[in-house]
């Protein structure tokens, strides 16, 4: 089976019912998107789907066939870090850091449909996420911090 | 830097056992002379500089430390400690965390210790090193050291001749024990500690990099789940491994005694079979039902306890105006860790290596080696990150899980992750706990007598040995768990923070320890600091209300201590406590203690609303002021707290775990629910009280009480009904408005 992960063609070799996690995981060699509770309770294991944030441990791969698949490695490096991550980076917005990168890509996904959220309409977005550490007056931070860099990006390039 | 490190970690497997020089605190260490008692910190157990401090020919610096990085920044804090001292940039040492091959034995990473404790030795041990390094190059250059000057890991003359670090080491020379009194740069001088250095481990974890034990992938790597009973005490009567057997990508099913396991190719292979081997299990169901979970409290004061006087310096008290009495309640409530238990280990030449999330890497390999009938020398146990812990959860239990699988599997790595509701069902829960006490008021409106008492079950049961595995009570010859035993005072368990700060005339504090446990319990961040500052602290609104006295000036009239007092006083200011009634539906609360009463100060101002319709009761901002001694990491020491502040209002207002006659049922994030975004306060702010110069005071823990307190304060500030079972959550808030 083909899939479109971070831009790239993958070909895996999976039964069609695998949760997309394991494959990104097992198979791809990715480790943003996290094993959390496989019930799409706590979001730790976020990823986008044709730009919609989907709970990667429920969806079944067979469903994503020519879709656009992006994860937290999707977004930027550490050496390239895209504006979520810079933003994360900057508010030191992580203590353990499990639930970051599902947390980073549920962000992006609101930024990607509204670069310019009110505070409610984040924590709407960001809802079905846990963070156990206590860090999300950190990431409410860095997700406004990154929207201000995304949308002076977008005024920018007109 | 630490992805170098780290990856010498992960691969290094059983290279390093035979590469690492034989240290100090090695198997046989070598006579520690009597005078390493007056050493500071961890230099104490292990005096030699060189088991903290490495510098080889090339100029590379290694620091070692038994403590592990669970997400609250210690590698971060402990590299500025060490390269302040040595006088190096921050990025320049590499940092090896808690490794049974590696490091100094630590213990565990817990009870806010690693800063005193790991932090204290490395800081003394860099510093003597420096003032060696200092003294080498007096000789070399013929210069006395106050014409020296160090830059980055070289020393430097007047006249320009630099003599790097490694050039200046002869063999051997930092294999000496630590000289007491060893002089520390002044803090005016810091250019490391004090700053607000980016924590080393963030970069990695916000871009998929490798970053936590479960992420390791080693060549020819296999995947394990474990079946666990269905409920704790059931024992297994027969397996039907033939559906599973055959499944694709199995390789093999596990079985001893009740402890069930199957490895897979692949991950989700292995979760099929574990699946389809559950529903082939039979089990005999444990003979004792648990009790009912609305008698949880009654039927634990109604166990036999070990009474513990804390403190006796009760006498009879003459004008007396006001008596007060109350009694509080704790629900079991769960550590809760984002990501499941993990682990990976491998039996190889004799040697299983087990990477893990542990808290204790020495502890976790003794109960490993007795568990598998080895010697400790023959297993090593390597911390590699985990999920946030917060308290003694799954880690070690799933490390012994992955131990036992790989020893039937040699030489292939096995990585082992627990299931969501094998976390929830089998974690040690943070105790249930009940208190009681009695307050009486002179006429003025000060406290003169004090009378508390706690009841508890025992608040550690780390391992150390093989019967406080799981696995190590599932296996056909099953361990026994070892008797469980208060924790001593001054840190205490169940009893830890039960003495108040507060300056008291007469005060009593007995602590009734109870053994037996009906459900499995263990440390859980702040342990019985949690209940008893909640309980003391509400229980001082209570009377401040009785003297008709403001909360705050109730609560400094109490206090001797200045550094006390001025944590109080600071979080007030800021919060800007007085200056203006809460909006309506809204309160106001303030709460206050010193984590163990040693450890370090912290006040919490909070606000809170509360949903007529609902009760729900929201944290909207809070407000704390800490001192914890020397900062090493401003922002670093702010996110502890903060995250403190958050997890504590997250089990104050919603988390107690449920249970049936059989075993916990909170299986998951919709029957045992945390804080979401929805309810995360609009502001959270921490003012820090920096000491230059005196001893780190472990804060990591120190918001868990007063966070509780001030938002059950403001909850009775906002609703004029004070709520005194933890949690406190909507029903519990509706039911006692009326509405």
């Amino acid at each position: 089976m083909i899939l479109n992960v971070n831009g790239q063609q993958r070909n895996v070799d999976v039964d069609p019912d695998t949760p997309l996690l394991y494959v990104l995981r097992g198979e791809l060699g990715l480790n943003g998107a996290k094993y959390g509770c496989g019930l799409g309770q706590c979001g730790a294991c976020t990823v986008l789907v044709d730009n919609r944030a989907v709970f990667s441990c429920v969806t079944p791969v067979v469903a994503l066939q020519g879709r656009r698949i992006v994860t937290v490695e999707g977004l930027g490096s550490t050496d390239n870090p895209g504006p979520l991550q810079h933003a994360f980076i900057e508010e030191q917005a992580a203590q353990c850091g499990y639930c970051t990168a599902g947390m980073i890509v549920r962000a992006e996904g609101l930024l990607r449909r509204n670069n310019e959220p009110t505070d409610a309409e984040i924590r709407a977005a960001m809802q079905p996420n846990l963070c156990r550490c206590g860090t999300q007056v950190r990431i409410l931070r860095a997700v406004r911090r990154a929207a201000v860099v995304i949308r002076t990006q977008a005024e920018a390039q007109g | 830097m630490t992805a170098l490190s780290r990856r010498g970690l992960l691969t290094g497997t059983g290279a390093l056992i035979v590469s690492a020089p034989m240290r100090g605190h090695a198997q046989t260490p070598p006579a520690v002379p009597l005078d390493t008692k007056d050493l500071p910190g961890s230099l104490k157990q292990t005096p030699y500089l060189d088991a903290w401090i490495r510098i080889d020919t090339d100029g590379t610096i290694t620091v070692f430390t038994g403590k592990a990085e669970l997400g609250q920044g210690i590698k971060t804090a402990l590299l500025q400690v060490a390269a302040e001292e040595l006088s190096v940039r921050v990025d320049r040492p590499i940092l090896v965390t808690a490794d049974t091959a590696r490091t100094p034995n630590e213990g565990y990473t817990a009870g806010s210790h690693s800063m005193q404790d790991s932090g204290t030795a490395i800081r003394f041990a860099a510093a003597e090193v420096r003032q060696i390094l200092l003294n080498e190059a007096t000789t070399i250059f013929q210069l006395p050291v106050g014409q020296l000057r160090l830059d980055n890991g070289a020393v430097v003359a007047p006249d320009g001749r630099r003599l790097n670090y490694g050039a200046l080491i002869p063999p051997g020379i930092l294999h000496v024990v630590a000289r007491p009194g060893t002089q520390l740069k002044t803090p005016g001088s810091y250019t490391v500690v004090s700053t607000n250095v980016p924590r080393v481990d963030i970069p990695a974890k916000v871009t998929g990099g490798q970053a936590y034990v479960q992420d390791m992938r080693l060549p020819g790597m296999l995947h394990a789940r474990v079946v666990r009973p269905p409920h704790p005490g059931a024992r297994l009567t027969a397996l039907d491994t033939s559906a599973a057997a055959v499944m694709p990508g199995v390789v093999q099913v596990v079985q001893n005694g009740s402890f069930v396991a199957v490895v897979a190719q692949k991950e989700f292979q292995a979760i099929r079979a574990m699946r389809a081997l559950a529903a082939r299990a039979q089990w005999q169901a444990a003979e004792q039902a648990l009790p009912k979970q609305g008698d949880v409290f009654a039927y634990l004061t109604g166990l036999p306890a070990q009474d513990i006087t804390v403190l006796d310096s009760r006498h009879p008290q003459a004008g007396t105006a006001k008596t007060l009495r109350a009694r509080y309640t704790r629900a079991y409530q769960m550590h809760g860790s984002i990501g499941p238990s993990c682990a990976v280990a491998q039996l190889q030449d004799g040697v299983m290596t087990v990477w893990t999330h542990t808290q204790g890497v020495y502890p976790d390999r003794a109960a490993i080696a007795e568990l598998l009938n080895l010697p400790p020398a023959q297993v090593r146990c390597i911390h590699v990150e985990g999920s946030g812990c917060y308290g003694h959860n799954g880690a070690d239990d799933a490390a012994a899980d992955a131990a036992l699988i790989a020893r039937a599997v040699p030489g292939q790595p096995i990585r082992l992750q627990w299931m969501r509701e094998q976390e929830n069902g089998w974690e040690p829960l943070g105790p249930a706990m009940v208190s009681e006490v009695a307050a009486a008021l002179d006429a003025k409106g000060r406290i003169v007598d004090w009378d508390y008492a706690v009841w508890s079950n025992t608040h550690s049961t780390r391992p150390g040995s093989a019967g406080s595995l799981l696995a190590g009570q599932l296996v056909a010859k099953p361990f026994a768990p070892p008797p469980p035993k208060p924790i001593p005072m001054p840190e205490g368990g169940g009893d830890r923070n039960s003495i108040p700060i507060y300056t008291l005339p007469s005060a009593r504090v007995i602590y009734h320890f109870i053994p037996q446990m009906p459900l499995r319990v263990s440390a859980m961040r702040g342990l019985g600091g949690y209940m008893n500052v909640f309980s003391i602290e509400s229980f001082m609104d209570e009377l401040a209300l009785a003297a008709g006295a403001d909360p705050v000036a109730f609560r400094l009239t109490h206090l001797n201590d200045e550094r006390a007092k001025a944590v109080v006083t600071r979080a007030a200011e800021g919060f800007g406590w007085g200056h203006a009634k809460p909006p309506a539906g809204h309160g106001h609360g303030f709460a206050f203690a010193r984590y163990k009463n040693l450890a370090a100060y912290c006040a919490v101002a909070a606000e809170v609303s509360v949903k007529q319709e609902t009760g729900q009761a929201r944290l909207v901002r809070a407000v704390a002021a800490v001192d914890a001694g020397q900062i090493v990491n401003p922002d670093g020491l702010r996110n502890q707290v903060e995250g403190a502040i958050l997890q504590s209002a997250s089990w104050t207002l919603y988390e107690s775990a449920t249970f049936d006659a059989a075993g916990v049922t909170s299986l998951d994030w919709a029957s045992y629910p945390i804080m979401r975004f929805n309810a995360v306060p609009d502001s959270v702010e921490v003012h820090l009280i920096d000491r230059p110069g005196t001893p780190f005071l472990g804060a990591g823990e120190c918001g868990q009480g007063p966070a509780a307190a001030a938002v059950a304060n403001a909850v009775a500030d906002a609703t004029g009904k004070r709520l005194r079972d933890l949690p406190l959550t909507g029903d519990k808030v509706k039911a006692a408005i009326g509405v």
